[in-house]
């Protein structure tokens, strides 16, 4: 009785006062479409730069003299190592195979040549952060003096390194700067309608008041109407978005498999987390809106 | 009036006599002991007043604008904090109720307004069930009650209206309604007549002793003090937040009835007799 009560009071606010109600459901659903289509591209630029970031590595040398005990041990040793995701044998044979595939012209006939295998077995060691490569080399290489025996030599391809580091890093920033930058636009945005809205409706706040109405009482009806915009906002945002996706997006990554690669979030999730948000940014926003009206 | 008598507890008979002596051996609806309200610009509103209404009286706070008549009704609400004093209201000090117990204090006190604050959005018939949706009083109860409300203010007729389509006076009589339907003790009145001609005035005048004469305390505050001395009532009189004056009602017959005081009332303001659809 109570809560069909608030619901019908809901309704009645919505009807009677629809501009303003509109002005909220638009501002809401604008601001999900710009987070719907922001949300895939933060994560597809940042699963870009991880995965960018992701070959970061320091090679190992292993001396040609090594047996092969004393390069188990070292796999061990290195394996050890703190700060190691993962540590990668490449053998002479595989170190060859590799050169050739990348520089075919200059190994082709550059092995056959040499009548040997010029190139050392090696260890490839992936840090777990990429940002503290510098550490595993002066553990395993303090001053450029490789620790153990069977090190020839430790090399980081510093430069390499350096650019993958700034270059990913500045575009993590960057995205997170805009994210921010958008998520307080949006806020303020829908702040304003709704207050916009509410502040319409004051003088029939007090009035309730005066008649003896609790906080509580007056306040579920307008919570409610902020649940029904924030819920049709999402739901016209999520169907714009499923109707761009399927006609734009789609056939795009059937044809480039790049566009598909980078991980993004799920298209069901999305809908979920754009729903909640519409609907929690669209109550609250009125349930805390009507606060200062409330103060009589 | 047959309606109004049935609906209300079961003293209105004794409510005349019990005006008389009133205020010496039970507790006051009203009280304001030195009473003063500061605003925050430094203006004083009302300052150090006293007086105590017993109950089932009818009392008219007058003075000109900005004497603090409005003040007190709004002090009485607790829609403001007296800066200094205390008010107590049937006995319970106004500044030990708890900000969340407020509501609960409004709800025995109807309140009539000079702008009549109905909710613009609303039928008059829902204009009155709010207030009993308030306190949570069932449909079937509101069905019964609202109707019987409203052929007393004689808007019977006007139920599905809303309110800018009523005269003021109509108007006025929505807000009488909302603020009597479920029989507060105490019912107040900030320039109810304010806004209307003298007619109508008597007219809502006639309505809210109707409702005194059922037992409610009602406080009434105007600058109309033509009206007042015919009335011949309590008067306090408020000049620059000072209680000037405080007449005890010595002159009228409280007894009297509602129609006995309407036709006087026109006699002695001049008024014609056309009467209010009542």
């Amino acid at each position: 009785m109570r809560w069909g009560f608030f619901v019908r009071e809901a309704l009645r606010g919505l009807r009677r006062s629809s501009a303003p109600a509109l002005a909220a459901l638009l501002t809401v659903l604008l601001t999900a479409l710009v987070l719907g289509v922001f949300i895939p591209i933060v994560q597809a630029t940042t699963g870009t730069a991880n995965e960018v970031r992701d070959r970061v590595a320091v090679d190992v040398y292993v001396k040609e003299s090594a047996t092969q005990v004393e390069q188990a041990e070292l796999k061990e040793a290195l394996e050890a190592t703190s700060n190691v995701r993962s540590v990668e044998f490449i053998s002479k044979g595989e170190a060859l195979a590799r050169a050739q595939e990348k520089n075919p012209k200059a190994f082709k006939e550059g092995a056959a040549l040499l009548g040997s295998n010029p190139l050392p077995a090696s260890f490839r060691v992936r840090p777990e952060d990429p940002d503290e490569l510098d550490e595993i080399v002066q553990r395993l290489a303090p001053g450029g003096q490789p620790q153990l025996a069977a090190i020839d030599e430790v090399r980081d391809r510093e430069e390499d390194t350096d650019k993958i580091l700034s270059a990913t890093g500045l575009v993590k920033a960057l995205t997170a700067g805009l994210a921010v930058l958008l998520v307080f636009a949006s806020i303020a945005l829908i702040a304003n309608t709704i207050r916009l809205s509410i502040f319409a409706r004051r003088r029939e706040v007090e009035v309730m008041k005066l008649v003896g109405a609790t906080n509580w009482f007056i306040r579920w009806p307008f919570v409610i109407e902020g649940v029904i915009v924030g819920f049709f906002a999402g739901l016209l945002a999520v169907l714009l978005l499923t109707i761009a996706k399927e006609t734009f997006i789609d056939p795009l990554s059937e044809r480039f498999e790049l566009l598909a690669a980078p991980e993004t979030i799920d298209f069901g999730l999305l809908v979920i987390v754009l729903m909640v948000a519409c609907i929690a940014v669209s109550a609250l926003g009125s349930g805390i809106t009507l606060r200062r009206f409330l103060r009589v | 009036m047959g309606v109004l008598m049935a609906t209300v507890r079961a003293r209105p008979a004794a409510a005349g006599e019990e005006s008389r002596r009133a205020p010496k051996t039970e507790v006051p609806v009203v009280e304001f002991r030195n009473v003063t309200k500061v605003y925050d610009g430094g203006s004083v509103a009302v300052d150090q007043v006293s007086m105590r209404i017993g109950r089932g009286e009818f009392v008219f706070l007058v003075g000109p604008t900005g004497c603090g008549k409005s003040t007190c009704i709004r002090l009485l609400q607790k829609e403001l904090e007296p800066s200094k004093g205390e008010i107590a209201i049937a006995g319970r000090q106004l500044g030990e109720i708890p900000r969340s117990r407020v509501p609960y204090l409004r709800r025995n006190i109807g309140v009539v307004f000079q702008d009549y604050k109905l909710l613009p959005n609303r039928t008059v018939y829902d204009n009155v069930a709010y207030s009993l949706q308030v306190i949570g009083e069932g449909r079937q109860q509101i069905r019964r009650k609202v109707p019987d409300i409203l052929r007393l203010v004689g808007l019977s007729t006007k139920l599905h209206n809303f309110p800018d389509e009523l005269s003021g006076g109509e108007q006025q009589r929505v807000s009488i309604a909302r603020a009597f339907v479920n029989h507060p003790p105490l019912l107040l009145a900030d320039e109810p007549t304010g806004n209307l001609d003298p007619e109508t005035s008597i007219g809502i005048m006639q309505l809210i002793y109707r409702i005194n004469r059922t037992g409610t305390t009602v406080v009434v505050a105007t600058h109309d003090k033509e009206m007042v001395d015919k009335m011949r009532r309590r008067v306090i009189e408020l000049r620059e937040g000072r209680i000037v004056r405080d007449e005890k009602s010595g002159l009228y017959r409280p007894d009297e009835s509602t129609t006995e005081f309407a036709i006087r009332l026109r006699g002695e303001l001049g008024v014609g007799v056309e009467g209010h659809p009542n």
